[in-house]
C-alpha cells in the first residue's frame, strides 16, 4: 500500500497505509518476568487520530481507523510479529492446484453480540465487500476470487463536457467461485492459480462481518461489534475528535488475548504533542513520532522505546516522460542519480538509524527477500562513478540545466530534511542545481503524479499489505497497476511477475520475483532509497511494547503498570 | 510622586524659546515634512537606527562583500549540526550548510519580504483606513464592511490559492509572498488608521484648520493623518518582523520562497528539525530578524516624534 | 446609538454574502480532486469515487454549489463533511473551546500589554521600557512552534506545573498555556500601541489640565491618560479576535486544542469546501460583533466622537 508519513493536521487525507498488527501466538519474544508484574485489567492509552470512515474492515484503508479495526476483529489468519501468518478462524487452509482453495473453520466462533460465525458468514461478507454498488474502498482485495468481474461491475459514462462518470452495475449479487459447503467449510476458486493467495487472509479487508453490519454499514460503523479480543466499551464509545475507548472481549479465545483491561486511542493532530504527553506520563504508547525527534527519542525514553524494522520502504521515481531521463543518455543519468545518493550518511545523520539503505525494491523483512540482486550495486554511493555516468550521458546528449532538478514532495511529514540531504548530494557529486518542489497538500502531488506532469523527480513509498514480495513489486512497477503512477511498463518485468504468481510454491514464486528486480535495477524507473524500522515509545505506566512485522504496535500484548 | 506635578504643569525645557522656533522673515514656511526632517536628522536615535538599516541595506545588495563562503554550495551532511570552526564563525545548519553565509545571503529576500510587504500594507490600509474613519457614513460602510471580507479569509487558503495561479504557480518569488501577506494583512492596518482618524477627525485644531479655509481632503492630509501616525508606525514597525516571519510559515507550507531563494524565514524554519538537538541554530537568523525590528523600531519612534508636535522637545 | 446599532448588523448581510461567494469560490478554484485526496495513494475503486463525488455535489457548477451551501444554511442544516460526519456538530464541538481559549488569550494580553505599556510609555527610556522592548522582540523573532514548544516542555514535563496538552474535556485552566503562547505575538502589539499612546497623551493639554487641578497622579494616569490613550489598542484587540478565534492553527496543534483552527487547517488541506465556509461564516459573525462594539466603546471613551447624525 502506497503511503505517506502522516504527520500535522494532515492525518486524514495523506494516507494511505493501514497498519495491520501481527497476531503471533501468545506474543513471541515479550518476556514472561516483566509480564506477571503488570496489571491485567489496567486500560492503557494510546495516540490514534480521528478515523476517516465509519470502522468496517472493509472500507477501513488507512492507519486511524486500522489501528481500531484489527483489534475489534479477527480474521481467518493473523500474523505473528515477524509476519508470518498463522490460522486463526481457520483450522485449515489448503489447496492442491493454488486455484481451488479449501477453507475449514473453527468450531463455536462468535461475534460480541452472540451471533455465530460460520463459513456462511464470510461468503456473506465477502460478497458484499466485492459488491461494487456497496463502494467499500477495499473492494479490490476480493479480485483473485472467480465472479469478482460480475459482482464489481461498473457502468462508465461520459457526458457531454468529456468527463467521465462511473457508476456500479453488478451483473450478479455473489462471486461464483465463492460458496459454503457446510457451515464450517468454505471453498474458494481464483480465477488463476496464485501460491501467495492465502497469505493476504490476515488483511483486515476479509475480516468477518455481522449481519447487522450488511444490513446498515453506516450505523454499523459507528458503534461496531466484532469478534477480535477487544470491543467497544459501550455504544458512543467513539467520541468524534476525541477518543475511542475499547475493552477486553472476555469472550475472545484467538491467538491475540489481551494482556491489559483495554485501549483508549486519543486523538491528536500532530505526534509532537503525544510525544511531549508520553514525557509527562499522560499518554502510555505512540507509533508516531515527530519527525525532529529521531535523535532525541532514545535519550528521553531510555529502556522505554523499540524501533523495529518493519515492511515500509522509500523511494525516489524518476518518471519516463522526463526528457532528460531518456534513451541511453538518461538510462546513464539514472545510474549516476543514484550513485550520487549517500543512503549511509542521511540515513544516519537525517534519521538517526531508523531507516536503513535500500538493498532491493522490498524491504529486508519480506520473505523471499535477496540480497545482491544483479544490478543493485547502483545502490552504493560512489560519487566518482556518478560524476563519470554523468559525463559519458552529456556527450550522448546534453543535460538541459536550464531549470534546477526538482524533487516533488508534500512537506508535512519530515520528508524536507532527507530530500534536501539528497538533493545537496546531487548538487555536490554531479554539480547540477537541485531542489525540492514543495506542497502543502499531499493530494497536489498525487495529481500531478496521475496527470504525468511533475517537472522533476518525486519521492514515493510503499507499505505492505501483506508480508508478500509481490506486494511490493506488482501494484507498483507492473504495467497498468493501481498505484504505478510514473507509468512504467516493461513486458519482461510483467510476464515473470505473472509467472510467479502462478508458480505452485512460494520459493519458486520468489525466484521469479527476485528475477523481475533484475529487471528493475536495470531500467531504474525509481532509485529504492531505503527501508524503514518503526520506533515507538511508551510511558512509565506500561511494562513493555512492541511492533508487529509492518510497524503497527501490538496493542493486546502491552501490559499496564 | 508628587514631586514630578512640576514637571507636568510646566516642563522647564520647553519654555525657553530655541533656535527651530526663530523665524526667518525671508523664508516661506516650512512645510510639515521638512520641518520633521530637520528635527529628525540631529537625533541621536535617528542616526542609529538609520545608521544599522543602512548597513543591513549594504548586506542586502552585496551579501559578497560579506561572506566569501558561498551559501548555497559545499553543504556536506557530515557537518551537520557543527559548532562553529575556523571560517564558519556560527557553525553549521542540520543539512551542513554554513549558517554565517545563510544569514548574510538571507537579508536580501527577508528585508525585501518585510519591507515592501509593509509598503503595501501602508498604501491599501492607511488609504482605505483614513478615508473611511474620516468622511465616515456609507463611505466607512463599504470600506469597513469590504475589510471585514478579507479579515475573515484564512491565511493559508489564500496562499493556496494565489501560488496556484498560473502565473504564480512557476514563479514563486518575493512578490508572490508580498501579495499574499499584503492582500491579508492590510484590513488590520486599514482599522488601526480608521480609529486614529476617528479620534483625531474632531480635535480643535482640524476645526480650526477648516474654518480657515483648508479643503476637507486637505485637513485630512495635512493635520488628521500626522496626528494619527502614532499607531500606524507602532503597527507597521512591528508587522515588518512579523512578516518575516511570516514567510517561513509560508515557505514550511510550500508556498513561500522556493528553496535556492535563502531567507531568514527558511532558515528558521529549516532549524525545527534541529529543535530539539541543537536548537541555537535558530537563534542567529532570529537575532539578524530581531535587529531589523529593533531598528525599524527605533526609526518609527523617532519619526513619530518628530511629527508630533505635542512631544517635540523630548 | 439603536438605529446605528440596527443599521452596522443589517451590514452583516452583505459581508456574510461577500466573504462566503468570496472563500467558496477561493476553495472552488483550488486544483485537484478532493475525494481522491482523501484516499492517499491507494484510491479505492472509481465508483466510489465517483459516487462521493456526485454526493457532494462536486461536479456541479460553482452557483449551484454555493446555492447548495445557501440552502443548507437557511436550513440550519450545514451538510456532511467528506468523512460524512455531520458539520454542524463537529462545529459545535470546536467553537466553545477556541472561544475559552480565544477568551483567555484576549484577556492575558490586553490586561498585560496595557499594563505593562502603561509602565513603559509613562517612563520612556528607562529600564522597563528597554526591558519590554527586548522582550517585544524576542516574542515577534522567536515563531510561535518554538515559543509554544519551549514553554510546554519547561511548564509541562519538567516543572510539572500544567498539563502539557489540552485534548478532550478542554477547561480554563488546561487552556492556559496555549492561550499564553497564542496572545504573546499580539501582546507585543497591545504593548507598543499602549505604549505609544500613552507616551502621546503625556504632553496633552488636558493632562496639564488635570495635574494642575491637582488630581493625584494614579488618577490622571488611569482616567486621563489611559482613557483617552486606548482607542488604537481597542481597535487592535477587536480585529485581533478573529484572528484569535481562527488563526491558532499552530498553537492548536502544539497543545493538541481540538479547535476551530485546527478544523479548518484540516478543511483547507482536504479542500473541504462546505466546512470552510462554515467556519468562516461564523468567523464573519464574530469579526462584525467585535467591531461593532468597539465602535461604540470609541464614543464612550471619547466624547467627541459621535455616530447619530
Amino acid at each position: 500500500m502506497r503511503f505517506t508519513r502522516t504527520s500535522k493536521a494532515l492525518g486524514m487525507v495523506a494516507i494511505a497505509a493501514l497498519a495491520l498488527t501481527g497476531c503471533g501466538a501468545g506474543g513471541g519474544s515479550n518476556d514472561g518476568a516483566s509480564q506477571s508484574a503488570g496489571d491485567p485489567n489496567k486500560v492503557i492509552t494510546a495516540y490514534n487520530s480521528e478515523p476517516q470512515n465509519p470502522l468496517l474492515p472493509a472500507n477501513t484503508n488507512e492507519t486511524n481507523g486500522g489501528r481500531v479495526v484489527e483489534l475489534l476483529f479477527e480474521g481467518l489468519r493473523a500474523y505473528d510479529p515477524d509476519g508470518k501468518p498463522v490460522n486463526a478462524l481457520a483450522e485449515s487452509i489448503e489447496s492442491p492446484d493454488a486455484q481451488n482453495w479449501t477453507i475449514k473453520l473453527k468450531q463455536g466462533q462468535k461475534f460480541t453480540n452472540g451471533e455465530a460465525i460460520t463459513a456462511k458468514t464470510f461468503v456473506d461478507t465477502w460478497n458484499f465487500a466485492a459488491n461494487s454498488k456497496n463502494l467499500q474502498n477495499n473492494g479490490f482485495f476480493f479480485e483473485s476470487i472467480d465472479g469478482y468481474a460480475d459482482v464489481s461491475a461498473v457502468t462508465t459514462e461520459k457526458s457531454a463536457d468529456g468527463k467521465t462518470t462511473t457508476t456500479p452495475a453488478p451483473t450478479a449479487e455473489t462471486m461464483s467461485g465463492l460458496k459454503a459447503t457446510d457451515d464450517s467449510t468454505l471453498t474458494v476458486k481464483l480465477v488463476q492459480p496464485e501460491a501467495d493467495w492465502s497469505l493476504r487472509l490476515g488483511y483486515s479487508a476479509f475480516y468477518p462481518l455481522p449481519s447487522a453490519a450488511l444490513a446498515d454499514p453506516k450505523a454499523f460503523g459507528e458503534n461496531p461489534v466484532g469478534n477480535g479480543p477487544y470491543k467497544f466499551e459501550k455504544t458512543g464509545a467513539w467520541v468524534h475528535d476525541q477518543s475511542i475507548s475499547l475493552v477486553k472481549n472476555a469472550d475472545y479465545s484467538g491467538p491475540r488475548a489481551a494482556k491489559n483491561g483495554g485501549v483508549t486511542f486519543k486523538f491528536y493532530t500532530d505526534p509532537s504533542p503525544a510525544y511531549t504527553d508520553i514525557q509527562a506520563d499522560n499518554l502510555d504508547i505512540t507509533d508516531v513520532l515527530p519527525s525532529n525527534a529521531t535523535k532525541t527519542f532514545a535519550t528521553d525514553f531510555p529502556d522505554r522505546n523499540a524501533s523495529k524494522a518493519v515492511a515500509t520502504n522509500g523511494t525516489l521515481n524518476i518518471p519516463g516522460y522526463n526528457v532528460n531521463f531518456q534513451g541511453e543518455a538518461g538510462k546513464l543519468r539514472r545510474q549516476a542519480l543514484s550513485h550520487a545518493i549517500n543512503r549511509e550518511e542521511i540515513t544516519k545523520v537525517v534519521f538517526n538509524g531508523t531507516r536503513t539503505p535500500a538493498k532491493g525494491f522490498a524491504p529486508p523483512v519480506i520473505d523471499g527477500f535477496k540480497e545482491n540482486i544483479p544490478g543493485s550495486e547502483v545502490l552504493k554511493f560512489d560519487a566518482a562513478k556518478a560524476k563519470d555516468l554523468w559525463a559519458q550521458a552529456e556527450k550522448i546528449q546534453p543535460y538541459d540545466n536550464s531549470k534546477p532538478l526538482q524533487i516533488a514532495s508534500n512537506t508535512d511529514g519530515g520528508h524536507k530534511e532527507w530530500i534536501d540531504a539528497v538533493a545537496n548530494g546531487f548538487k555536490n557529486n554531479l554539480g547540477i542545481q537541485a531542489e525540492i518542489q514543495p506542497f502543502a497538500k499531499f493530494a497536489e502531488v498525487l495529481n500531478l503524479r496521475k496527470s504525468q506532469s511533475l517537472p522533476g523527480l518525486t519521492r514515493a513509498g510503499w507499505q505492505g499489505d501483506y508480508p508478500s514480495l509481490y506486494n511490493f513489486l506488482g501494484p507498483v512497477w507492473a504495467t497498468g497497476a493501481s498505484s504505478n503512477y510514473e507509468k512504467y511498463s516493461n513486458p519482461e518485468f510483467d510476464k515473470l511477475l505473472q509467472e510467479g504468481l502462478a508458480a505452485k510454491s512460494t520459493t519458486e514464486a520468489n525466484d521469479k520475483f527476485n528475477k523481475a528486480q533484475e529487471i528493475l535495477f536495470t531500467d531504474l524507473p525509481g532509485l529504492p532509497l531505503w527501508d524503514y524500522a518503526k520506533p515507538i515509545v511508551w510511558s512509565n505506566n506500561v511494562v513493555k511494547a512492541e511492533t508487529g512485522w509492518n510497524g503497527g504496535v501490538l496493542y493486546y500484548n502491552i501490559t499496564a503498570k | 510622586m508628587t514631586s514630578n506635578y512640576t514637571h507636568f504643569v510646566a516642563p522647564v525645557d520647553e519654555t525657553p524659546l530655541l533656535a527651530t522656533d526663530t523665524l526667518k522673515a525671508d523664508q516661506a514656511p516650512l512645510s510639515l515634512w521638512s520641518d520633521a526632517w530637520r528635527k529628525l536628522r540631529r537625533r541621536p536615535l535617528f542616526i542609529l537606527s538609520a545608521l544599522l538599516i543602512l548597513a543591513l541595506t549594504l548586506v542586502a545588495l552585496f551579501p559578497g562583500l560579506f561572506s566569501s563562503v558561498a551559501p548555497n554550495d559545499g553543504c556536506e551532511l557530515s557537518n551537520s549540526e557543527g559548532g562553529p570552526a575556523a571560517g564558519h564563525p556560527f557553525g553549521f545548519t542540520f543539512q551542513g550548510c554554513d549558517i554565517y553565509s545563510r544569514v548574510v545571503h538571507g537579508t536580501q529576500a527577508s528585508l525585501s519580504v518585510g519591507v515592501l510587504s509593509v509598503l503595501c500594507v501602508l498604501i491599501v490600509g492607511v488609504t482605505i483606513g483614513a478615508i473611511a474613519g474620516y468622511y465616515g457614513g456609507w463611505v466607512d460602510a463599504v470600506l469597513a464592511r469590504l475589510g471585514d471580507i478579507f479579515f475573515a479569509l484564512p491565511l493559508i487558503l489564500g496562499a493556496l490559492i494565489i501560488t496556484q495561479l498560473p502565473a504564480f504557480r512557476e514563479n514563486k518569488s518575493v512578490w508572490t509572498v508580498v501579495l499574499v501577506i499584503s492582500m491579508l494583512a492590510w484590513p488590520q492596518m486599514a482599522r488601526i488608521t480608521r480609529g486614529a482618524v476617528i479620534e483625531v477627525r474632531n480635535a480643535d485644531f482640524v476645526t480650526a484648520a477648516r474654518s480657515l479655509g483648508v479643503s476637507k481632503f486637505g485637513a485630512l492630509v495635512r493635520h488628521v493623518l500626522p496626528n494619527a501616525l502614532a499607531p500606524i508606525i507602532v503597527l507597521a514597525t512591528l508587522e515588518l518582523g512579523v512578516f518575516i516571519v511570516a514567510e517561513a510559515t509560508l515557505s514550511f507550507l510550500g508556498v513561500g520562497l522556493p528553496q535556492s531563494i535563502m531567507s531568514w524565514g527558511n532558515d528558521i524554519a529549516g532549524a525545527q528539525a534541529s529543535i530539539r538537538t541543537n536548537p541555537q541554530i535558530m537563534l542567529y537568523p532570529a537575532a539578524a530578524l530581531s535587529i531589523t525590528v529593533l531598528s525599524f523600531i527605533m526609526l518609527g519612534d523617532a519619526v513619530r516624534d518628530a511629527l508630533d508636535p505635542k512631544s517635540r522637545q523630548r | 446609538m439603536v438605529s446605528f446599532i440596527l443599521k452596522r448588523l443589517l451590514q452583516v448581510i452583505p459581508v456574510f454574502i461577500g466573504t462566503t461567494l468570496f472563500v467558496y469560490y477561493m476553495v472552488f478554484a483550488l486544483p485537484g480532486d478532493p475525494i481522491a485526496a482523501l484516499f492517499g495513494d491507494r484510491q479505492p475503486p472509481q465508483a466510489v469515487i465517483d459516487t462521493l463525488r456526485t454526493q457532494y455535489h462536486l461536479d456541479e457548477p460553482f452557483w449551484v454549489q454555493y446555492g447548495l451551501f445557501l440552502q443548507n444554511l437557511f436550513t440550519f442544516n450545514l451538510g456532511n463533511d467528506f468523512t460524512g460526519q455531520p458539520i454542524a456538530a463537529s462545529l459545535a464541538r470546536a467553537f466553545p473551546v477556541t472561544a475559552m481559549l480565544a477568551t483567555e488569550a484576549l484577556l492575558i494580553q490586553a490586561v498585560f500589554g496595557i499594563a505593562f505599556g502603561v509602565f513603559a510609555g509613562l517612563r520612556r527610556g528607562g529600564w522597563f521600557d528597554s526591558t519590554v522592548l527586548v522582550v517585544s522582540l524576542v516574542v515577534i523573532a522567536v515563531p510561535t512552534f518554538v515559543l509554544g514548544f519551549v514553554l510546554q516542555l519547561v511548564f509541562g514535563v519538567q516543572l510539572g506545573w500544567a498539563k502539557p496538552t489540552v485534548g478532550a474535556n478542554a477547561d480554563w485552566g488546561s487552556l492556559l498555556l496555549p492561550a499564553i503562547v497564542l496572545g504573546l505575538v499580539s501582546f507585543a502589539y497591545v504593548l507598543r500601541l499602549t505604549r505609544a499612546s500613552v507616551s502621546e497623551s503625556m504632553n496633552a493639554d488636558y493632562v496639564r489640565t488635570a495635574t494642575a487641578k491637582g488630581l493625584s497622579r494614579p488618577r490622571v494616569v488611569v482616567a486621563h491618560i489611559l482613557r483617552n490613550s486606548l482607542i488604537p489598542v481597542v481597535t487592535y484587540l477587536g480585529a485581533n479576535l478573529g484572528g484569535l478565534m481562527g488563526g491558532a492553527i499552530v498553537t492548536e496543534g502544539i497543545f493538541n486544542v481540538p479547535g476551530v483552527g485546527n478544523k479548518l487547517y484540516q478543511a483547507i488541506l482536504r479542500t473541504e469546501g462546505p466546512t470552510i465556509v462554515s467556519i468562516v461564516s461564523v468567523l464573519v459573525l464574530i469579526f462584525v460583533v467585535a467591531n461593532l462594539l468597539v465602535d461604540l466603546l470609541y464614543a464612550w471613551l471619547d466624547p467627541r466622537i459621535r455616530y447619530d447624525q
